[in-house]
């Protein structure tokens, strides 16, 4: 049986209308009921999403491509808004709206208290509305419209705690730095209307051979290829949205959001969109080697460097950020050789466990009353068991434990770079096998700070100092009337308005730390088995099987992962003979190194950090890459705003145009009220001089 | 033996003394009306001169009306005078200047 246009209807729009109730009528309907539409509303998406995956996967039903409504048409060009759906498409969508699901569900928990409870879950199904339609969209046009959602929706969420100022910064760098990317994205578009004449998906790939020899002059006279023009343009919009250097600065700052968007859009699929886009497009893409080994470099630079910066974080949210910066690096390179499968495959995996640190985060965030630095933390195992397992397997995943979802792609990753000949091929490999170790020495520093070692908080307790201050707990003869120990009204759900009260010391909490709700940790375990397993299970039929058919194009000289398929003998074997190869020693180094330093001499990170001063300042400094823009781009913004302000606003528009012809006229009214003296002989003066020359005039011209 | 031109420069040179008379006077509004008359008797000489030379009567009964409507201007301007000396206090020309730009 084929796809019907209804399902793919009702996928799209079910979240839209869950999201449209939540907002609208949020407080007709309540806090439950408007986690009940949204889940609703995700939920049917979701198991729809994974009808659909089935039915493409038996083998039941042949790839959509259908148009559904014309958007606009403007002279020959023709929009409308339509359905793409292959295994490509069903996949993101099954993996979008799982982990959507998940977050919906946590959000439960993690929001409980916040005032702004509707108005979260409106946003969380708009962005998994837009994201469908990102993902589903069969041309460019509405590719572009959903990508401009997310963005939206991800600016509204950064800034959900619009009283904190931290949060507001940060959701307009977010968006700002996004413009950039867009800026590109467009002219990307612009370039294959121009010169395919078609914002068609299936219409563009297939006459993409027309690029072939086809050149424009974009600056300084020089004619460059078409396809690298569009390739790169195109990538710039990635570049923005999966946070690429030099665009990655918005993403660690997007933290300052609620914990649950941090897993859902600044993890696992938002940021993934560049990936996917790339993806999606790569018969494009394959026509330009220039524009390939672009992506490349900009992604093993990104893997490397960013991952870097993880180690010195604190901030438990902070160090996960940096290290999907790292991750989205990885994917990138695995673009940028052609890999595409191997990107998305690592976009799959990813999103599970990436969601599943995030998501844990944000149990411990709320376990330790939000407190997020984890130099206050420590030995939160015995506290929250089942937090700790799931972080385990999320960060074993991570770090590319062989077995586990994050080693099949990372290692397809790095050995598809290996493979490769690309230029730039030499210095991703270099740089993505250091980002093993890398990744192994931030994970585990990250489990070692939070869950084990001694615990570097106090439990100051219920009549603790921290109580009064807190204003609404009133003190009866010395004795608190709150004095149900279970009672924390003003625990985890006060968010981050808690951050800014003053009497909050570091490392102080008013309880001791405990495990989060069922609400919370159910997606953790349910994300927490994917992350296990899915590497295992799809890794054959996904990387080397062919699996995404037609929907990603590889050329024959460029199939990286075509060599490699034949060494492939199965996921065991590939995974016993992960155990033997470099990146597993580098992550086992790391892993050492993390333990060694992080578990059992403490001390030792300290006289590390004293000894390598210099590069710990680098790093924590996340290389002056914010200082820059901000000297160069915001300054100089300023700047040149300064400029047009004084020398184009000031000067010409009021100076010229607007004063300027008012004073005009008052010098010419002044020159002409000179003439009106009052005194009766100047009139009279004026008369007969006007007689004489008037009588003159005939004279002469009678004369003449 | 006076002819034409005799009447026409005397009327020129009439004018132009009452043309001094509006210029050259600084103190007094009647001065000023005065002067005006001359003006206009100027021209009359020239109306009647025309009139005889060119043996057309309607020269000279148009005098008449000018002289009924100086007249009146006179009175008329007297009048302005007299209510510009009761509220300013003054006939000196060069301190009317309430018209001022």
């Amino acid at each position: 049986m084929d796809l019907s246009l209804s399902v793919l209807i009702t996928i799209a729009l079910a979240p839209l209308v869950g999201a449209l109730l939540a907002g609208l009528f949020g407080r007709v309907i309540g806090r439950v009921g408007s986690h009940c539409v949204t889940i609703l509303g995700v939920g049917i998406a979701c198991a729809l999403s994974i009808h659909v995956l089935w039915q493409l996967v038996s083998g039941d039903a042949k790839n959509f491509n259908q148009d559904v409504y014309t958007w606009f048409q403007a002279g020959n060009l023709h929009v409308s808004v339509g359905f793409m759906v292959d295994r490509l498409t069903a996949m993101m969508m099954v993996v979008v709206t799982f982990v959507s699901l998940l977050v919906h569900v946590y959000t439960i928990g993690y929001m409980a208290d916040d005032p702004g409870y509707q108005r979260f879950f409106s946003y969380i199904s708009l962005f998994t509305f837009s994201m469908l339609m990102l993902v589903m969209s069969n041309n460019f046009m509405q590719l572009f419209f959903g990508w401009e959602a997310v963005g939206l929706v991800s600016y509204l969420l950064i800034g959900f705690w619009y009283k904190k100022p931290t949060a507001i910064y940060a959701n307009l760098k977010a968006f700002v730095v996004n413009r950039v990317g867009d800026f590109g994205f467009l002219l990307g578009i612009a370039a294959v209307l121009y010169f395919l004449n078609t914002l068609d998906y299936a219409t563009a790939f297939d006459s993409a051979g027309a690029l072939t020899g086809r050149a424009i002059t974009v600056v300084g006279g020089h004619a460059w290829p078409a396809a690298t023009v569009i390739g790169v343009l195109l990538f710039i919009g990635a570049m923005g949205k999966s946070a690429q250097v030099p665009l990655h600065v918005w993403l660690p700052d997007s933290m300052e959001g609620p914990t649950p968007i941090s897993a859902l859009i600044h993890a696992a699929t938002m940021v993934t969109a560049g990936i996917f886009m790339v993806a999606r497009m790569s018969p494009l893409f394959e026509m330009s080697e220039g524009a390939l080994s672009f992506i490349l470099v900009i992604g093993a630079t990104t893997a490397l460097f960013t991952g870097l910066i993880g180690i010195v974080q604190n901030d438990i949210k902070r160090v996960i950020a940096y290290s999907t910066l790292s991750q989205l690096g990885y994917m990138t390179v695995a673009l940028g050789v052609s890999a595409y499968s191997g990107a998305v495959f690592h976009l799959m995996t990813h999103a599970f466990f990436k969601a599943l640190l995030f998501l844990g985060a944000g149990s411990v965030i709320i376990g330790m009353h939000h407190e997020q630095d984890m130099r206050y933390m420590g030995g939160l195992r015995k506290y929250m068991p089942v937090t700790w397992i799931t972080m385990w397997i999320g960060s074993l995943a991570l770090a590319g434990t062989p077995f586990f979802a994050g080693f099949y792609s990372k290692d397809a990753i790095i050995e598809a770079v290996g493979e490769s000949h690309r230029w730039g091929a030499g210095y991703a490999y270099f740089c993505v096998m250091a980002g093993v170790f890398v990744t192994s020495l931030y994970s585990f520093r990250l489990l070692y700070m939070t869950f084990h070692g001694a615990e570097r908080f106090t439990v100051v307790g219920h009549h603790g100092h921290g109580h009064a201050a807190h204003g609404h707990a009133a003190v009866v003869g010395g004795q608190s009337i709150h004095s149900d120990p279970g009672h924390d009204a003003h625990g985890h759900d006060a968010a981050d308005e808690h951050k800014e009260d003053s009497h909050h010391t570091p490392g102080e909490l008013e309880h001791a730390p405990s495990e989060s709700p069922w609400v919370v940790t159910v997606p953790l375990i349910l994300l927490a088995i994917p992350s296990l397993l899915i590497g295992f299970f799809t890794v054959g039929p996904m990387l080397y099987g062919g699996w995404f058919g037609k929907a990603i194009h590889v050329e024959e000289q460029n199939n990286v992962l075509g060599e490699l398929a034949r060494d492939f003998h199965g996921a065991t074997a590939a995974a016993l003979h992960g155990f033997i190869q470099l990146p597993f020693l580098l992550a086992l180094a790391g892993f050492i190194v993390a333990t060694v330093i992080y578990l059992f001499k403490p001390a030792l990170a300290d006289s590390i950090k004293r000894a390598l001063h210099p590069i710990w300042r680098v790093l924590d400094k996340k290389y002056w890459v914010d200082e820059v823009y901000f000297a160069i781009f915001a300054k100089g913004g300023v700047k040149l705003g300064r400029a047009f302000w004084r020398g184009g606003d000031a000067a010409v528009i009021d100076g010229v145009l607007i004063d300027g012809s008012a004073s005009l006229v008052e010098r010419i009214a002044s020159g002409g009220r000179r003439l009106q003296s009052g005194f009766l002989y100047h009139y009279a003066f004026a008369m007969i001089l006007g007689l004489i020359l008037l009588l003159g005039g005939y004279w002469l011209v009678g004369q003449g | 033996m006076i002819t034409l031109a005799h009447f026409i420069v005397l009327g020129a040179v009439l004018f132009c003394i009452a043309v001094a008379g509006v210029f050259i006077n600084r103190k007094n509004v009647i001065v000023l009306l005065m002067a005006i008359e001359l003006m206009l008797l100027a021209v009359n000489i020239n109306f009647v001169a025309f009139s005889r030379f060119l043996g057309d009567v309607q020269g000279q009964v148009f005098v008449f009306f000018i002289l009924t409507v100086a007249a009146a201007e006179s009175a008329i301007g007297l009048a302005i005078l007299t209510l510009l000396f009761r509220n300013r206090s003054t006939i000196n020309v060069a301190e009317i200047d309430s018209m001022k730009g």
